[in-house]
């Protein structure tokens, strides 16, 4: 009996960041259009298991997936321990663009969730050249903070307990239990601070409201798709960006939350696959 | 409010999810308030006001519409969660909230309890 193993393989990549040296884990599955997926704030690859899974995405796409450093497989830098970790816009662009080279990916679609899906503005906005097209899931220009996230980083509070609280309400209310405590069980697994320093560029350092009517469509399209039941990005969020920005199509996705590729994925593929066909010029 | 005791306290799962929980808080429904307090994840009593000085770590507060919403079987994208009714504005959460967001998981399965069975 041989293993069953699954198609996707994943390596440790060495990459210099901002004068130090990281190792990132990377995952790829399929071949063809590179698709490169930005995973949510204190979370990692796996909410695209399903994508670097799905037999109908890897006939037609080399779909990849990163950590970011700190998150899931990849390390912090050395000297972590002395700083509080906060990502910045311009540190999010550098490591994206950075993996991006070092993999020599061509023009990928580069397809973000959250966090994910707010730096897809910024690389639409600051690098269409570099992208095929941009999709922003859960994307917004900015959020309204709804709790004080100090919370989420003090030794008194078990930060994996309290992320899995503070998103099991961002998934839909029908998603599937195993893929739900699947997706809330990444959550439990951050670093402390992690789930913080992301949402230090998610609240005030990643806040794009002033520019996105700049980004340029003709450049590079853009696709939004939110799920009807994010309160963190909501409809009203996504609605507002598509208005503001010329040619940006945008579509609430039905009985889904803040995590559609992970939370829900068979009912996403139903939103995505025509949206990929779209992008490969063959629908 | 009246099933919420039972309901809680016969959820084994759910109780040993509040095992270190022993508090007393306030859930006011527009001007009605209720104090209920939880011993080890069990809810040891439910006391409808109104109260003369209420002893309490934190308070949940809502309209009367917004709970209705919040308990529906199927509650509207907004209303479907404790924080997202914060995050629209239509709950606020006060007083000492380290018992709450120690244990956010569990009390928004307590809230969640007032919602008829499935």
């Amino acid at each position: 009996m041989s293993a069953d193993f699954e198609p996707v393989v994943g390596r440790y990549l060495r990459l210099d960041l901002h004068g130090k040296p990281h190792r990132l884990y990377v995952e790829e599955a399929g071949t063809g259009l590179p698709l490169l997926c930005l995973h949510t704030a204190a979370s990692d690859t796996r909410q695209f298991r399903a994508l670097l899974n799905d037999p109908r995405v890897l006939r037609d796409f080399r779909v990849i997936a990163f950590d970011l450093p700190w998150h899931g497989k990849s390390s912090p830098p050395a000297g972590w321990q002395d700083a509080d970790y906060r990502l910045t816009s311009r540190a999010y662009v550098d490591i994206i663009l950075a993996v991006m080279d070092a993999l020599e990916l061509e023009r990928p679609i580069a397809m973000g969730c959250s966090i994910g899906g707010r730096i897809a503005l910024h690389l639409a906005l600051d690098h269409p050249e570099r992208f095929r097209a941009i999709i922003g899931l859960q994307a917004g220009a900015h959020v309204d903070p709804y709790y004080d996230i100090d919370w989420l980083h003090r030794p008194d509070v078990h930060g994996g307990e309290l992320a899995a609280g503070i998103v099991s309400g961002l998934i839909g209310p029908s998603s599937p239990d195993s893929e739900r405590w699947e997706t809330i069980w990444h959550y439990m697994q951050g670093g402390p601070g992690v789930f913080k320093g992301d949402l230090y560029f998610y609240t005030v350092d990643g806040d794009i409201r002033d520019r996105v009517a700049e980004i340029d469509t003709t450049r590079c399209p853009l696709y939004l798709l939110t799920g009807e039941y994010d309160y963190s990005c909501t409809p009203e969020d996504t609605l507002d960006l598509a208005r503001r920005i010329k040619g940006a199509r945008a579509t609430i996705m039905k009985g889904l939350g803040h995590f559609p590729m992970s939370e829900a994925p068979q009912h996403f593929f139903s939103y995505l696959l025509p949206l990929l066909d779209r992008i490969r010029g063959t629908a | 409010m009246d099933q919420l005791l039972q309901r809680v306290n016969a959820d084994d799962r759910l109780v040993w999810r509040g095992r270190f929980v022993d508090t007393t808080f306030l859930l006011e429904v527009g001007d009605t308030a209720h104090l209920i307090e939880v011993t080890a994840g069990r809810i040891a009593s439910i006391r409808r006001g109104p109260f003369v000085m209420p002893s309490w770590t934190f308070a949940l507060r809502a309209s009367p519409d917004a709970w209705t919403q919040f308990c529906l079987p199927e509650p509207p994208p907004g209303f479907h969660d404790l924080l997202a009714l914060v995050k629209r504005r239509a709950l606020r959460i006060e007083g000492n909230l380290h018992p709450f967001m120690s244990n956010l998981l569990y009390f928004k399965s307590v809230l969640a309890a007032l919602r008829p069975l499935k």
